[in-house]
């Protein structure tokens, strides 16, 4: 079993990565054109979290939102599709990169302006309760969507009516270019958190996929069996540009140090380590095989598709 | 003030003293001369201190000017209200956003606070901030990156709404929206940022609420805001050049107030106006112009005004669908030529301005 959910674990990681180096050969052709906000780095937290709620919860994100399409859909010819903005993709190619979603996989929302979905997860939590199933809302956001008014007013709204919502602060210490530091007048997300009416979660150092999966079924638990909501505050690293595929170490607003201290536990390289050391070789060497081959064939689908016709222009805008 | 080292550009003149610069140097070179000039004017907003700069507009300030240019957190709606209660007690703020969507977070103390702070005091308050907002398009910005919105902010009493098209009126019009005592939102196309153009060196204002006319003309009157204005001059060459017919090509500049004047005067000459405004139609700027001129010039129309923008539904990402929702110089020529009766030209190897291979993020 445990053997069982680290390779699924696994397959689920090495594909958002594998995703992603192939979006960083294909991107320099210029035939994605959407705006890359890579996921490279923070794949831990999503695979962990996706993992464990699969089928208990709906998933809401942020613009940076491959890993997380990837991790609750679990398929790349879609995903591939709508980066190529082909009629294929989820959205038809409407949405691109900045908006990956798929309602169909309970990927509700994902949204490019920072803090927007972080009331709708609230109120999608509050349909759950009001129609008393087991499910509950999960929503993604980085520390600077913390620096909103409508982080605290959501979150003070979830404990008021102790709603059954996961909030995952994706905590890499930066907006855009800009470190908690100088944007933060206090000192602990998590101690003021602790104030509220809502369970935390704040002991991470990594992003040990085992960990975070643990904490994420532990969450679930904890979240109806006390009937309050839950703020996982989870630090990992960027290991690129905000924007786009490059690395940026050469401007000078973060060292490369860091990163190599980051990359040394990194949670895909760990995972592999400690399969092959339980003679997991060929099982870890078949899922690497399986995916890649996935991906390519993805990529060379997305590209044959046809784009959208023009007609799609105004199809949508309101209900028919 | 330290005018350029070359000697050539050096002529100690006020007018004769220029060199060509981007868009995007003239809007920095406004900010540093006012900061110099005023100790009251400070900067602030996500990311202006960082090393990208605003596309270079914010560049250096953070260095010269010591807490007076200020990244800040995430935080819309407070610092608007930040802003004003600066500005009412004698500061004068420039506040960037690099979306005009993020502006939409701060529409409350925007539209609620500062619009009629110095109505609600009987002219008490005075609120001099300027609210520099980026706006654009390309690369599959898609439906939350690539609005413009100016006749939401034009709609609303005490906001004065610019649009600068060249790097001429950047620097002139910054400088004048720096100066004046109200709220000038100043909204900026990202694809102008690359455009470029002769820039006095000295500190100037151009005047707020006055058109310029980018090129005269007798035949047909074309009304342009922002981007628009240059697919419009694209257009018009192509106009002259392949039917022999001369627009008049009016920059708005400003939004409101509107100097519907001078419209209305070219209008009376040509008979024939099209308004193009980066925006949409329904409900929008285009739609102003459109009124005022038929109230204007009703009896010299001799074409109804035709109104060009965005198509009217979100702005999809792939990007077929992303060209079929904007205008460009070739909708303008041919809504031209069918104004006017003409066959369409052979409009296959003409090339026309795009920028968006320079910018691929939203930042
Ligand atoms: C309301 C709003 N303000 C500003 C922006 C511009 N912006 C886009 S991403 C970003 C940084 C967000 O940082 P964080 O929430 O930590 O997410 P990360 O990119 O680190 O995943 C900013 C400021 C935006 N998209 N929305
Ligand atoms: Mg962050």
């Amino acid at each position: 079993m445990q053997k069982d959910l680290e390779l699924e674990l696994y397959q689920s990681m090495y594909r958002m990565r594998a995703a992603e180096r192939a979006i960083q050969q294909e991107y320099p052709n210029n035939q994605m054109k959407t705006p890359m906000h890579m996921s490279i780095g923070e794949e831990g937290i999503v695979a962990g979290i996706c993992t464990a709620l699969k089928e208990k919860a709906k998933f809401y994100g942020t613009y940076r939102s491959h890993a997380l399409y990837l991790a609750v859909t679990e398929e790349t010819d879609g995903f591939f599709a709508e980066l190529y903005g082909k009629v294929t993709g989820p959205a038809g190619g409407k949405a691109g990169s900045m908006h990956l979603a798929s309602p169909d996989h309970n990927l509700i929302m994902t949204s490019a302006v920072v803090g927007t979905t972080i009331p709708v997860a609230v109120g999608g939590a509050f349909r759950e309760k009001y129609m008393n199933t087991d499910k509950i809302a999960v929503v993604f956001f980085g520390d600077g969507a913390v620096d909103e008014g409508v982080f605290w007013e959501s979150l003070n709204l979830a404990c008021l009516w102790k709603l059954p919502v996961l909030f995952v602060c994706e905590d890499n210490g930066l907006a855009i270019h800009t470190p908690t530091s100088v944007r933060r007048g206090y000192d602990s997300l998590g101690k003021i958190a602790r104030q509220y009416n809502c369970l935390v979660y704040d002991s991470f150092e990594q992003t040990d996929v085992l960990t975070i999966h643990a904490m994420a079924k532990k969450a679930y638990a904890e979240i109806q069996r006390f009937r309050m909501p839950a703020l996982a505050i989870i630090p990992y690293y960027r290991y690129l540009e905000h924007v786009g595929v490059n690395e940026d170490f050469d401007v000078g607003y973060r060292s490369c140090d860091e990163f190599e201290q980051w990359l040394a536990k990194d949670p895909i390289a760990l995972l592999r380590r400690r399969l092959i050391n339980q003679n997991q070789e060929n099982a870890v060497v078949s899922i690497e095989d399986a995916v890649n081959k996935q991906i390519f064939i993805s990529v060379q689908k997305a590209k044959d598709a046809p784009f959208p016709r023009p007609e799609e222009l105004y199809r949508g805008v309101y209900g028919e | 003030m330290h005018h350029s080292q070359d000697p050539k550009n050096f002529t100690g003149g006020y007018t004769v003293s220029k060199r060509i610069i981007t868009y995007a140097q003239a809007i920095n070179e406004a900010l540093r001369q006012e900061m110099e000039r005023d100790s009251s004017v400070f900067v602030y907003g996500l990311d202006v201190a960082d090393h990208k700069g605003i596309n270079g507009t914010t560049s250096g300030l953070a260095e010269k000017f010591p807490g007076r240019c200020l990244s800040t957190p995430l935080s819309e709606e407070a610092l608007m209200g930040f802003g004003l209660g600066a500005a009412i007690n004698g500061l004068r703020p420039v506040n960037v956003h690099i979306r005009v969507e993020f502006l939409l977070v701060a529409f409350n103390q925007l539209v609620n606070m500062l619009a009629s702070a110095r109505y609600g005091s009987n002219g008490k308050l005075s609120v001099p901030i300027v609210i520099r907002v980026l706006i654009g398009r390309g690369w599959g910005q898609g439906f939350q990156h690539s609005k413009s919105l100016q006749s939401i902010f034009a709609h609303i009493p005490g906001l004065k709404v610019i649009m600068p098209a060249t790097p001429y009126d950047a620097k002139g019009m910054l400088i004048a929206a720096i100066r004046d005592d109200n709220p000038v939102i100043c909204m900026e196309h990202r694809f102008l940022f690359w455009q470029e153009g002769e820039v006095p060196f000295e500190p100037y204002t151009v005047p707020l609420g006055k058109c310029s006319i980018l090129r005269s003309g007798s035949d047909v009157t074309i009304v342009a805001s922002s981007w628009s204005c240059v697919d419009a001059l694209d257009a018009a060459k192509v106009l002259e050049r392949k039917h022999n017919i001369l627009a008049e090509l009016i920059n708005v500049r400003t939004i409101a107030p509107f100097d519907d004047a001078t419209v209305n005067q070219s209008v009376r000459k040509t008979g024939h106006c099209i308004v193009v405004d980066s925006d949409w139609t329904h409900c929008g700027f285009s739609a102003e112009v459109a009124a005022r001129v038929q109230e204007d010039c009703f009896g010299s129309l001799r074409s109804p005004v035709t109104r060009i923008g965005f198509a009217p539904t979100h702005c999809p990402t792939t990007r077929p669908m992303e060209d079929l929702y904007y205008p460009n110089a070739e909708t303008i020529i041919r809504v031209t030529e069918k104004k006017l009766g003409l066959k369409p030209a052979d409009l296959s190897d003409e090339k026309f301005h795009n920028y968006e291979n320079k910018f691929k993020g939203p930042f």
